[in-house]
């Protein structure tokens, strides 16, 4: 976006470059970058406490406005939801002053690496991690806007979605602030922009559908004839078309709504696994992690696996519902 | 700081080169602005387009530099998502200078929002949200619908739908009006007169027949007087007078 300040872009920073804030005078060392998008840059660095995320850009206002959420997120009670802020402020660099932030740094994967090398299920238990997220957002007058693989991580052990990146972040009522099309349910024809808690579960449903279809698809003419069509022909999708469908056109009232019917839903197939083992061996993510492993050899393995994987699902399962209620 | 709610006057204008015909339209921009207008600007670039071709697009960002605006240039596949970002962008930027005018009447010349302290920044960045989100808003859509755009105008007429999606999400109120340039008999044409949604576009953009000119400085004019008449038109029936920006001077 080219925007009509005489400040122009700014520049890239690199590893070992020190900023040092003009306001609180903390200083940070660029380690690496992590990434890049619209409204900045994030840098590794490590400050006083040890490593942090610091994210620069030339849009004082953008930065300014995701600091905000930031703020708001550490007065929510309870679990943390977005990375804690640590410290804002500006440095200066050739004779130009540019806004910062400082937050926490996760540590993680992104969701299509880590499921990568994780077996299925682990879409359905990372999406009931991302609802029960949701449901704390929203009551405390928030929407998540924004979100999309690219904006959430999986940190751990023990494994656990985190989200990133709050500028979509929206409070109830108003416009969602920022989108991508593909998540976005104006897009597919199906609902407004207006932030609403059934916002995010329509994208939390195509979070689903981007995990089946890695390189996402574009809308056709009749959007929700499309989704409908993807689903019910998709093994994957297939399996939580009812959820999914429900999400989609806005029928769940609350995020908890939608993550209990997940919870049952997933129990159900936890056990079915147990029994049918072979089902979940032609998961293409697993092939590529036993790519090596001659075939007999492979097969006792994976039935291991999914064994183990299953006691400990349930496991999991368990812990995940005695948290949350 | 207070801030009184009104009504936030911007244009959109979508073009995919260069101006031919009439006023020069970075003039006619700079002129909008004196009337409290935001000019925001979008080219629209063909996957293999020719090099003088995206030349003839800087256009583009000296008519939204002069008109306080923000500009894009984007192939025809992101137009949806750009049509919408350049018009929040530029309604926020609008909110943004008057804001800073504001605090510069209180903190001496040079002050601007980035010379306060972050914690300062947060909360005047609450009260710029707080008026994108409130405001109402006319927005005025001006069409390049000269020989070359045909192809494209299908695509304009999807993101327009998109962004009256977007728009009417808001809680303030908005009024569109659309016009195309050249129109079948004048320079500018009316397509679509003030309306709070845009969904009857259908209609619209059929009505057009791609000319051989591009009166881009001419369009901009047309806005400002459509702008001008209807503020003066309510005037005459409210007998107030609550418009955002006037005389701001930014
Ligand atoms: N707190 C963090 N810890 C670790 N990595 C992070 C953190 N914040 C951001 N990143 C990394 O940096 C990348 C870019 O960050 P972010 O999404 O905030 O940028 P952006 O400019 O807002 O991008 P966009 O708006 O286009 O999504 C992320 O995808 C992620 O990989
Ligand atoms: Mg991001």
């Amino acid at each position: 976006m080219k925007k009509n300040t005489p400040k122009g872009q700014v520049s890239k920073l690199n590893s070992g470059d020190i900023i040092s804030g003009k306001w609180h005078r903390n200083e940070y060392s660029i380690i690496r970058e992590l990434g890049s998008g619209a409204t900045g840059t994030v840098y590794l660095a490590s400050g006083k406490g040890g490593k942090v995320a610091v994210k620069t850009g030339h849009d004082s206002m953008a930065i300014i406005s995701e600091v905000n959420v930031l703020k708001h997120f550490s007065r929510v009670q309870g679990r943390i939801l977005g990375p804690s802020l640590i410290d804002v402020d500006d440095y200066v660099m050739n004779g130009r002053q540019v806004p910062f932030y400082v937050m926490e740094y996760l540590k993680g994967d992104s969701l299509f690496q880590f499921m990568k090398n994780h077996s299925e299920e682990w879409a359905g238990i990372l999406l009931v991690q991302l609802l029960t997220d949701l449901s704390m957002l929203h009551r405390a007058g928030w929407v998540f806007g924004d979100l999309k693989p690219d904006n959430l991580l999986v940190v751990g052990p023990p494994s656990r979605i985190r989200w990133i990146d709050v500028g979509g972040t929206t409070q109830i009522g108003r416009s969602i602030k920022e989108y991508t099309e593909f998540f976005d349910r104006g897009y597919w024809g199906m609902g407004t922009r207006k932030a609403e808690p059934s916002y995010d579960l329509f994208s939390a449903c195509m979070i689903m559908v981007n995990l089946a279809f890695p390189s996402r698809f574009e809308k056709k003419k009749d959007g929700r004839q499309q989704l409908k069509e993807v689903i019910r022909s998709n093994p994957l999708l297939a399996n939580y078309q009812s959820i999914l469908f429900k999400g989609l056109y806005g029928k769940y009232q609350s995020a908890e709504e939608m993550r209990n019917d997940l919870v049952s839903s997933l129990n159900n197939k936890g056990r079915f696994k147990v029994s049918a083992p072979s089902q979940t061996s032609s998961g293409a993510s697993r092939r590529s992690v036993h790519k090596k492993i001659k075939k007999k050899k492979k097969r006792a393995m994976m039935f291991e696996t999914v064994l183990l994987g299953s006691f400990l699902f349930i496991v999991y399962l368990f812990y995940l519902i005695s948290q949350s209620m | 700081m207070e801030m009184k709610k009104g009504t936030l006057r911007q244009v959109l204008l979508i073009t995919d080169g260069c101006s031919n015909h009439g006023e020069d339209p970075i003039a006619m921009a700079a002129l909008a602005r004196e009337h409290g207008i935001t000019i925001n600007v979008i080219g629209i670039l063909e996957e293999n387009s020719p090099e003088y071709h995206q030349k003839g697009l800087r256009e583009v960002e000296e008519i939204a530099l002069s008109g306080g605006g923000v500009s894009q240039i984007v192939y025809t596949t992101q137009l949806s998502q750009t049509v919408q970002m350049v018009t929040k962008k530029g309604m926020t930027q609008t909110i943004h200078g008057v804001i800073n005018s504001e605090l510069q009447q209180i903190l001496g010349k040079e002050s601007t929002i980035e010379d306060l302290p972050p914690e300062k920044r947060g909360e005047v960045m609450e009260v710029v949200d707080d008026l994108g989100e409130t405001m109402d808003l006319e927005l005025i859509i001006l069409v390049d619908a000269s020989g070359s755009m045909e192809k494209k105008l299908a695509t304009v007429q999807e993101s327009l739908i998109d962004l009256s999606i977007s728009l009417n999400s808001r809680i303030g109120y908005n009024q569109f009006a659309l016009f195309a340039f050249p129109g079948k008999r004048d320079e500018t044409e009316l397509l679509i007169d003030w309306t709070p949604k845009l969904n009857s576009l259908t209609q619209a953009f059929t009505k057009i027949s791609s000319g051989g000119i591009t009166p881009t400085g001419p369009a901009i004019k047309a806005a400002i007087n459509e702008f001008t008449n209807r503020r003066s038109r309510r005037r005459l029936i409210t007998g107030d007078e609550e418009e955002y920006s006037e005389g701001s001077g930014f």
